[in-house]
């Protein structure tokens, strides 16, 4: 029997600004317990919530990267539940009215498993709406009590809920990881996942093909791609063994315990979901007017699905190259600087050397491209080197290495460590001359049909010049010369 | 509109009240005034007329992102309960 897997997920992104959506007071992250926590964090009696306009602007960029219908008129209401790290016994969010409507993010999703190809598939979103985050509860050493930290209550975050339009743990992955690297990418969300800027809820159920909707369990608060793998794929084999059991899927709220890589219901309160929204009657409606949204188009870098178009149409460069070149800002940056620095002739130079070495580098570092420590100038002025055909791939690495661990720029290094390739064909054929001289009864042996010689040749070859002969020019004048 | 007494309870439940059956039945009572209020509004026709989410047609009046707020914790704490290592103490909470 076969089994159809439906996926949903509401994504929580913490926005980028210096301060909290409704106050003053700094986001900063790590600061010391509830020193950033003002009188409205902490919800003292009489104070008055005033929207952030960074947070607006923030909601406006990620609704016009998505392609998302902007409301001219939205609202806050109050969601009402009692939670210590809730203060004020609401938490501010925007339910019938949100600042984001229905939008859509096109994802390239990589099969986990199988040899099944790479494929595009495009997600709607349903909608993304503004609110405040809660506190922090410590269940640590307080004497049988419970600590409350909160520097968080109020930090502005965008849920951006999708359709459920996913049908495998690989497709919310890719989902997922297209989002997390668009929040970045328009400069809204750090996508720190350890600091919880950047958390995933995922909604799954399976139904057999045809029926509707199968009823839905909802995993919490997921904050690495690895583990929302893990947690989708037990949560699934999971119901099918439940309803071919003859049971039947409550609908409730699971977490993912990573150490187990099992999903387990918490225990579910009787009133949870009746949080009684109704607008909040501090907060007039929210209004973004057409200069808004012009600003926060004209801030807006060119989107990740716009360059990759651009970088297949223009360079000719395959999808799986223009991936990886959009995969975050700073590697498109670099891309682009490389190109510009060697010509777009050599663009594909370009994409090889950051799709190749570039990354390899950075994984093995364990870095981000952020974090990358040659700059474009640098990579660009090695780029040049090759093009010109001033030195060798392998000559191209050394110089790589050099500047990754040591700095410097490519010319420097060149001229200091000799290797500029001999490109003089009087120098490579006198070269060439002399090893067929030393070596007569190879050369016989090579032009009685003996093919594979033409290798040994290649490296007597190479060996004499130290590797700096121009191995194109110099395969063509062996060829030449051996033939006789 | 007449509330029943299971429902003043189930909503005193969410409000975290606790309410005598003298104290319920006076809310019921007052709970269901507002609701026949209600009802006589609901009546109104107000075909094409845009609903209004706020008593006053303006918006919302933006801040700057701009910090302002200084830490203030130890006037804050000095009022609260309980506290310790910089936390408010609250009975222990367990999911």
């Amino acid at each position: 029997m076969t089994w159809e897997i439906v996926i949903g997920l509401e994504v929580h992104t913490q926005l980028s600004t210096n301060t909290k959506i409704f106050s003053g007071a700094s986001t900063t992250y790590g600061a010391e317990p509830n020193t950033q926590a003002d009188a409205v964090s902490i919800a003292l009696p009489g104070v008055l919530p005033v929207l952030n306009k960074g947070a607006v602007e923030r909601a406006i960029k990620f609704g016009l990267a998505v392609g998302a219908h902007i409301a001219p008129r939205s609202v806050f209401a109050r969601k009402n539940y009692f939670y210590p790290d809730l203060p004020k016994g609401y938490q501010i969010s925007q339910f019938d009215l949100p600042v984001v409507g229905l939008g859509a993010l096109t994802i390239q999703v990589e099969p986990f498993s199988g040899n099944a190809k790479p494929y595009e598939k495009t997600v709607r979103i349903t909608r993304a709406h503004l609110e405040e985050d809660a506190g922090k509860s410590m269940h640590g050493d307080f004497h049988g009590m419970t600590g409350i930290d909160l520097n968080r209550a109020g930090t502005p975050l965008l849920e951006i809920v999708s359709e459920p339009d996913m049908c495998s743990a690989a497709e919310a992955v890719a989902y997922a990881k297209a989002l997390h690297s668009l929040v970045r990418w328009i400069g809204i969300c750090d996508g720190n996942m350890q600091e919880g800027s950047f958390r995933c809820d995922v909604n799954v159920s399976v139904r057999r093909p045809g029926e509707p909707l199968g009823t839905r369990r909802e995993i919490k608060n997921l904050n690495s791609f690895k583990f929302m793998q893990q947690a989708i794929d037990y949560e699934v084999q999971w119901q099918i063994d439940t309803i071919e059991n003859g049971g039947k899927i409550q609908q409730a709220t699971v977490l993912f315990n990573p150490d187990t890589g099992e999903t387990r219901a918490m225990r579910s309160k009787e009133d949870a979901h009746d949080y009684r929204y109704f607008p909040d009657p501090d907060l007039l409606p929210l209004e973004i007017t057409a200069a808004m949204l012009e600003q926060a188009r004209a801030s807006l870098p060119e989107l990740p699905h716009v360059k990759r178009a651009r970088y297949a149409n223009e360079f000719g460069l395959s999808a799986y190259d223009t991936n990886i070149l959009t995969s975050s800002l700073e590697m498109a940056g670099l891309f682009d600087s490389c190109v510009s620095a060697v010509g777009q002739s050599n663009a594909k130079l370009c994409a090889n050397w950051l799709t190749g070495e570039v990354s390899a580098q950075l994984n093995r570092d364990g870095l981000d491209m952020a974090q990358c420590p040659i700059s474009a100038q640098q990579l660009g002025g090695m780029l040049q080197r090759i093009a010109d055909n001033t030195i060798s791939n392998s000559g191209a690495k050394e110089v790589f290495r050099t500047m990754w661990a040591e700095g410097g720029d490519a010319d420097a290094i060149i001229e200091a460590k000799g290797l500029k390739q001999v490109s003089d064909s009087g120098a490579i054929e006198a070269l060439v001359d002399e090893i067929i001289a030393a070596n007569a009864d190879k050369v016989a042996e090579y032009r009685s049909g003996k093919d594979k010689l033409f290798g040994f040749f290649v490296g007597l070859a190479m060996k004499a010049s130290k590797g700096k002969a121009n191995p194109a020019q110099l395969n063509d004048i062996l060829k030449k010369k051996l033939a006789g | 509109m007449s509330l029943t007494t299971a429902d003043v309870q189930k909503v005193a439940r969410l409000a975290r009240l606790a309410m005598n059956e003298t104290e319920i039945e006076a809310a019921r009572s007052q709970l269901s005034g507002i609701f026949d209020l209600i009802a006589e509004m609901q009546a109104v026709d107000t075909r094409g007329i845009a609903p209004m989410s706020h008593a006053q047609d303006v918006a919302q009046r933006l801040r700057e992102d701009k910090v302002t707020e200084a830490n203030q914790r130890e006037a804050f704490q000095a009022i609260a309960p309980q506290v310790e290592a910089g936390l408010y103490l609250v009975p222990q909470v367990i999911e």
